[in-house]
């Protein structure tokens, strides 16, 4: 993650972190304490493979029997309720793709080059001093 | 609608997987191009945010559920190509740590929500936006519509998959009006999920919201009032 740096416009850039903030709170809340009381049906695809008879064809997942395969924690020592094991789950995955999608991101600016223009100031790209 | 192994046979996994490697390539391209600093953060918490709300699978009807595919969601926050990556770390996280998806359907599960969900979605909100007045309502209007026919395309994305490899034999109207019946009323609650979001957004920090890019620009009769006279 980059750190603060001093922007032409600091209280927009407050702003920007107070948006961040937020929006991973709402996010984090959703995954633990929501997503427990999430719809168990089977969803759209699954209902369709079930009525036209090709449900059975479903392979077990390679992965199946991970702690976390299913949004579970069933198998970890500590987590016997379900409603909290899906929760924790949930925070593992917010967590996870927050930090993969902005790794991937910063990956691929390193690649833009140190000369290549950064669109947001027309400033030189930061990337060398933000990666991490 | 993520395709589980075993639906869908090894040929037409691996070439949805080949056009996932190139769409994704493009994509990668073209976000180390648009994306600006103060738009990595969104990127990520647009990723995040997406994860948590496929989560909250809602009821749609007898014995069915559906849940967020957020593929014009992203879109329309941080631009179709970064937001066609967003929706593809999710599904990636979501099969190699939740089991979720099949790890030979990660492909036809990233060319049907990643890019038919966010490109194609970008495409019909885009077209929306000309029917649509230029303010934030047309712009919530235009993502939430456009996210509910995004689910339907790739529910159709589905069943012409399931035409060339399904493992059973079944035809491919019966598949496609299963597919787009129950993906209708899905969309439904992609679509006013959407809108809730993109109007909060839009509410809080119009600058960060990709789509209404162009609301930010300096109206004509603003212009006009700042030539000098």
């Amino acid at each position: 993650m980059t750190a603060p740096t001093p922007g032409p416009t600091p209280g927009h850039r407050r702003r920007g972190w107070w948006y961040l903030a937020a929006g991973l709170t709402v996010a984090l809340a959703l995954a633990f304490f929501v997503s427990p009381h999430a719809s168990t049906q089977p969803d759209g695809l699954n209902k369709v493979a079930i009525d036209e008879g090709f449900a059975g064809d479903e392979r077990t997942h390679a992965l199946a029997d991970t702690p976390t395969a299913g949004y579970g924690l069933g198998g970890v020592d500590g987590v016997d309720d379900e409603g909290l094991g899906t929760g924790l789950a949930g925070i593992i995955g917010v967590a996870l793709t927050f930090g993969v999608m902005i790794g991937l991101v910063l990956l691929v600016r390193m690649g833009r080059g140190p000369g290549a223009e950064s669109p947001d100031h027309g400033e030189p790209s930061r990337t060398a001093a933000t990666a991490p | 609608m993520h395709i589980p192994d075993g639906f869908i046979d090894a040929p037409v996994s691996l070439a949805a997987g080949g056009v996932a490697i190139v769409g994704v390539g493009v994509a990668l391209r073209k976000t180390r191009e648009v994306l600006a600093e103060k738009e990595i953060a969104l990127a990520g918490l647009t990723s995040a945010f997406i994860f948590a709300v496929q989560m909250l699978n809602f009821p749609v009807a007898s014995g069915t559920s559906g849940h967020l595919m957020g593929g014009v969601l992203a879109a329309v926050l941080v631009g179709p190509w970064t937001g066609a990556l967003c929706v593809t770390v999710v599904l990636v996280v979501q099969a190699l740590v939740f089991a979720d998806g099949g790890l030979s359907a990660l492909g036809l599960n990233i060319v049907n929500m990643a890019l038919v969900g966010a490109l194609g979605g970008w495409v019909i909100f885009r077209g929306l936006r000309l029917l649509l007045p230029d303010n934030h309502a047309g712009v919530t209007i235009a993502a939430g519509v456009a996210a509910g026919l995004s689910v339907v395309l790739s529910s159709v994305a589905f069943a012409l998959e399931y035409a060339l490899g399904g493992t059973a034999d079944l035809s491919l109207a019966s598949v496609l009006t299963a597919m787009v019946g129950v993906h209708t009323l899905i969309g439904i609650g992609e679509g006013l999920i959407t809108g809730l979001v993109v109007a909060a957004v839009l509410g809080a920090r119009p600058d960060l919201v990709v789509g209404a890019a162009d609301l930010a620009l300096p109206q004509p009769l603003d212009r006009a009032a700042e030539v000098p006279t």
